[in-house]
């Protein structure tokens, strides 16, 4: 499983960086960005669904790794 | 006679709803939750006519669509489309009051001033300004909260940003309190009122122009998008919106966190021995007592859920009511300090998400966990003497606390 931010939706409502800072970070804008190519561990896994739980936007994706 | 000379009292706000009404000033939550039952978008014939949708699927819905609605006025005031008024799809306070494709332009020109990064990097001024005026408190066991302490916060932080000079908090405040809470005066007697505001701005302006410094104000009068500098009518229109709404917005969050930690004992206790909560507690401060509603204008009669919206009928969009509606979170009428979901739409929804909102966050924290740093534990002197700001801007103008052992 990985995790993404759809970049169109993202709003830049800062929440994901905050709750999971080893899995988000932000551009210069403000706008949230996945670490690394975002692969989850069963233990990241979580992380990645709260701060996707967390989202005023449900900018944040969750998919099968391709 | 108009209702703007003798101001009726509601009585039944889901025909006649006034967000200036003592009642919704003094608690609108038991409005909010009864009209979300039985309307759910209530109507008001006051301010020209206008709607209040009181869903978080609604509100969500409008924050979300450009089309049908614009954001060229933003607070409810009885002018609609007022003569001489900046034109869309610019507004008066760009980007807040800007629609797209301008929206885009206006709204990333500022993004990188208050992205997280130089954010972070004001935490340590702002610390020193909350550290300034608890100090000033002395050894007082009883003080005002709001007038003491919360209202000092962000006024300081952005006149510091803006460059200009501190001493004139109190006339930031006067500016505030007129384009936000005196939002029921009637059109002569309101617009003179401005003169002063409009004077100050030309004459920072006009002094920044000829001591250019490492400011915000400075960035806006030189930055420039496709090589063109920005309009003299919008670095001011800017400039004001930044004043605006990075003041009593931030100062209202403040003061209703304290008021809040005042009236629940048992919550401020958790956040004093678990400081490891402060960031889910900020969230639900920002969720429970989201200070902001916006507004937006209908651009053409069409049907919202079923209801017949007519072009130029305000909408009052209520972030606050969409925090506690039911549908969208679980025990939503429950203060709950360390709830672990919670997708507040405090700062708004959509493309117009508060642009401060990273800086209104690292504010709110700072002040709070500074503040139960030196008293860990205070009550309310006086309940009844508690008042709240009217408008759209809601959080409390006094709160009388007492300092406990």
């Amino acid at each position: 499983m990985k995790v993404v931010i759809d970049g169109d939706i993202c709003q830049g409502q800062g929440r994901c960086f905050s709750i999971a800072p080893s899995l988000f970070d932000f551009d210069d804008l403000g706008n949230g960005v996945v670490l690394g190519d975002g692969t989850l561990s069963a233990e990241t896994l979580e992380l990645a669904r709260l701060a996707q739980a967390n989202c005023p936007e449900h900018a944040i994706f969750i998919v099968e790794s391709s | 006679m108009s209702d703007i000379e003798t101001k009726r009292l509601v009585s039944d706000f889901a025909t006649d709803w006034d967000h200036t009404d003592p009642q919704w000033v003094n608690d609108p939550y038991p409005i909010w939750e009864d009209l979300r039952e039985r309307c759910p978008v209530a109507h008001t014939d006051r301010y020209g006519g206008g709607w209040f949708p009181t869903t978080h699927e609604m509100v969500s819905s409008i924050a979300n669509d450009t089309e049908h609605f614009t954001s060229h006025q933003v607070v409810v005031i009885h002018t609609k489309n007022p003569e001489g008024a900046p034109p869309a799809p610019m507004g008066g306070a760009p980007p807040i009051t800007s629609d797209p494709p301008f929206h885009r332009i206006a709204r990333r020109v500022i993004l990188p001033a208050f992205a997280p990064g130089p954010v972070n990097a004001l935490e340590g001024q702002v610390r020193a300004l909350c550290d300034k005026h608890l100090n000033a408190l002395g050894e007082a066991r009883e003080f005002d909260a709001a007038t003491n302490y919360a209202q000092f916060i962000s006024p300081g932080v952005i006149a510091k940003m803006l460059g200009f000079p501190e001493r004139d908090e109190d006339l930031f405040r006067e500016f505030v309190h007129l384009v936000l809470d005196l939002v029921d005066l009637e059109p002569a007697v309101r617009i003179p009122m401005f003169v002063p505001m409009t004077e100050y701005f030309t004459a920072q302006i006009e002094d920044h122009i000829a001591n250019p410094r490492d400011d915000f104000t400075s960035y806006l009068l030189n930055v420039e998008v496709n090589g063109e500098k920005l309009s003299p009518q919008h670095v001011r229109g800017t400039m004001v919106l930044t004043l605006v709404a990075g003041i009593d917005t931030t100062w209202s969050a403040i003061g209703s966190a304290i008021w809040h930690l005042a009236t629940h004992p048992e919550d401020l206790a958790r956040l004093v021995a678990e400081p490891e909560l402060m960031t889910r507690a900020v969230e639900e401060f920002l969720r429970f007592y989201a200070p902001v509603t916006m507004a937006r204008l209908v651009k053409e009669d069409f049907d919202f859920f079923g209801v017949p919206m007519k072009k130029d009928d305000w909408i009052l969009l209520g972030f606050p009511a969409a925090n506690r509606d039911p549908e969208a979170f679980e025990d939503a009428d429950r203060f709950i300090i360390d709830r672990a979901v919670n997708r507040h739409a405090a700062f708004g929804l959509g493309i117009h998400r508060c642009a401060g909102s990273n800086l209104a966050r690292m504010e709110l924290r700072v002040a709070i966990e500074e503040f139960i740093a030196r008293y860990p534990k205070f009550e309310l002197a006086d309940p009844s003497a508690v008042t709240w700001a009217q408008g759209q801007v809601r959080g409390p103008r006094s709160i009388p606390l007492r300092v406990l052992a």
